[in-house]
């Protein structure tokens, strides 16, 4: 008679009653709680000090991460409404050339362009977006795909903003600690405020839309009220990332609406595990760096970048984060049946 | 005559609406008086739902008018409906399934008519959620208000429907096939709750295919077939009409 095994999965002694409630006895449990949470923190912190270590190149490169990053959180937020965004472009694309245009041709230095690029880009977008508020999946994708592009050719072809040029020799960020920090702590922020919001009642409702618009409807809800406000609330983070880059590069031009920053957010959030905000997080960490590591392979990087990338996503279905949150929270062992 | 029309919570004119060529509802004209409980009865297919959405505006009417507590709603959105105090459950279950079924009530409570009510403040939300589940059945004690939707059965859905319009505190409900779908002692212990609250004095419309209970409850019933309304009266006098057993058995001229 054969000894047939099964895999056996316990939750850890501390669980969620409720996704958000804990209850705790001793420092080890809140160790445990706190240690996945503050150790990146941490690493996100403590990476610009290593500039002597890793070197410049890498240290610019977690600036684009960052905004890789900033705009997938973006993305993520939408999606938690249920707006699937094809078009993150779009919010990068209005902060990067309101920023430009302030500080060409108004002057603004960088602390004010910064802001008011950060806002009025969201603002912007968001009344741009809403007459469509009211479609759903493929529907909105679509016409957020298109905008973006529809700017670069308007640019191009009415020749403002520079046209195909673009605006070149703005104002340098002041010191390097800036260009480092600030996208650091911009990301923390926006990522723990993200995860605080959804969690809040606020961002019930938001769920609820994207479970079911007709049965929040029903609940006397204004939900286009509510889309339009998390629009604004993305498109800040994703103005900010252009905003902020387009001081970092001194330039802001057609490829501020490019598709890459349309499909590379959409596609770390896929990785890391929708709906969590630190998946896509996670997801930019690992997609933007390997992408920099590939370039050594020269005309295969893309080759390599895309097999990896189709290795994770069918791999882990759910998402990175999900899986190792869910293998972080359980024991497995193997008993024996029969 | 102003008394009458102080006593009508709900009056609709002629309502109709027809999806392509197929006529749903045809000028049907009801009304509701404060305090009453109207039964909506058809066979399949006879236009009671679309009703509900054309009166909860779900659904755009073609013509006529909806008049609710001295307001016309005709072509109102949903949620400037349900804020003004008509409440609707969804035959359909539309809960918010990765949700516990405690936060699914939260999202009405969120809502501006639940501040309005309580008099700017929104207040202690989950313990309120929790409470109305319990009224609707949720056993506390067995932490069946904190599972998430998806993992409840068909009958506990429909009730959390119910709970989310009690969220509302409306001044009329509308519960659209409630009892479809129930056990018979769901419907047993959920048909009280309706009779209470009907006693406190909330105006219900119920469409509804389980006539025993509905006339158990139901001060006034109207009948539709083919979107046109054939009878109205009390249950009795609907269910003597000779219109309704064509309707429902077939008359003997079709056969």
């Amino acid at each position: 008679m054969t000894v047939r095994y099964r895999k056996e999965r316990l939750d850890r002694g501390i669980k969620a009653r409720c996704e958000d409630m804990f209850a705790l006895s001793s420092y080890r449990e809140i160790l445990y709680l706190l240690l996945p949470r503050v150790l990146p923190v941490i690493a996100l912190l403590c990476f610009p000090l290593l500039k002597g270590v890793v070197g410049l190149y890498w240290e610019k490169v977690l600036v684009i991460t960052c905004a890789i990053a900033l705009l997938s959180l973006s993305w993520d937020l939408m999606a938690s409404v249920g707006l699937v965004s094809l078009g993150q472009a779009l919010f990068f694309g209005a902060g990067a050339y309101l920023t430009g245009f302030l500080n060409k041709s108004l002057g603004w230095p960088y602390f004010l362009t910064i802001p008011f690029g950060t806002v009025g880009g969201a603002l912007f977008c968001t009344f741009l977006l809403l007459p469509v508020l009211r479609l759903r999946g493929v529907y909105f994708a679509i016409v957020t795909l298109t905008l973006p592009l529809l700017f670069t050719r308007f640019i191009e072809a009415s020749k403002i903003l520079g046209g195909n040029a673009g605006i070149s020799s703005l104002s340098p960020l002041p010191h390097l600690w800036f260009e480092l920090y600030v996208p650091v702590l911009a990301l923390l922020i926006c990522l723990f405020s993200f995860r605080r919001l959804i969690n809040e009642d606020y961002g019930l409702v938001l769920q609820g839309i994207r479970d079911n618009d007709l049965a929040v409807m029903s609940g006397a809800i204004n939900i286009y009220k509510f889309k339009a406000q998390a629009v604004f609330i993305a498109g800040m983070a994703g103005a900010f990332a252009g905003a902020f880059m387009t001081h970092y590069y001194q330039f802001v031009g057609m490829p501020a609406f490019a598709l890459d920053y349309s499909i590379l957010p959409l596609t770390c959030a896929v990785l890391g595990g929708v709906g969590t905000f630190a998946g896509p997080t996670v997801g930019a960490f690992i997609l933007v760096p390997l992408s920099e590591a590939l370039r050594a392979f020269g005309t295969l990087r893309v080759v390599f970048y895309s097999a990896i990338l189709i290795i994770c996503v069918v791999g882990l279905p759910e998402g990175i984060f999900h899986y190792i949150q869910r293998k972080y929270h359980q024991f497995e062992r193997m008993v024996e049946v029969g | 005559m102003d008394k009458t029309e102080d006593q009508t919570i709900l009056k609709v004119e002629d309502i109709g609406k027809s999806f392509g060529g197929l006529l749903a509802v045809d000028k049907v004209s009801f009304h509701v008086q404060k305090g009453e409980l109207l039964g909506v009865i058809g066979p399949n297919g006879s236009g009671k739902t679309t009703l509900v959405n054309l009166v909860t505006g779900f659904v755009r009417p073609d013509s006529g008018r909806v008049i609710f507590q001295g307001l016309d709603i005709t072509g109102k959105m949903p949620y400037r409906i349900a804020e003004l105090g008509m409440a609707r459950t969804f035959q359909m279950v539309k809960p918010f399934y990765h949700l516990p079924a405690f936060k699914n009530i939260i999202i009405p409570l969120y809502s501006p008519r639940v501040k309005k009510l309580r008099g700017g403040k929104y207040g202690e939300r989950d313990a309120v959620a929790i409470d109305l589940l319990e009224e609707v059945g949720f056993e506390r004690d067995s932490f069946v208000p904190y599972k998430v939707a998806s993992s409840l059965p068909h009958g506990y859905l429909k009730r959390l429907e119910l709970a989310r319009c009690l969220a509302l505190r409306s001044d009329l409900l509308i519960l659209d096939e409630l009892f479809s779908g129930m056990s018979m002692s769901e419907v047993a212990s959920t048909l009280p709750i309706i009779e209470r609250l009907n006693g406190e004095g909330l105006s219900i419309i119920m469409v509804e295919h389980r006539l025993k209970e509905l006339f158990r409850v139901a001060s006034r019933v109207i009948a539709l077939n083919f979107g046109r309304k054939i009878a109205e009266g009390s249950p009795h006098e609907v269910m003597e009409s000779e219109a309704v057993k064509a309707a429902y058995l077939g008359s003997e001229a079709e056969g």
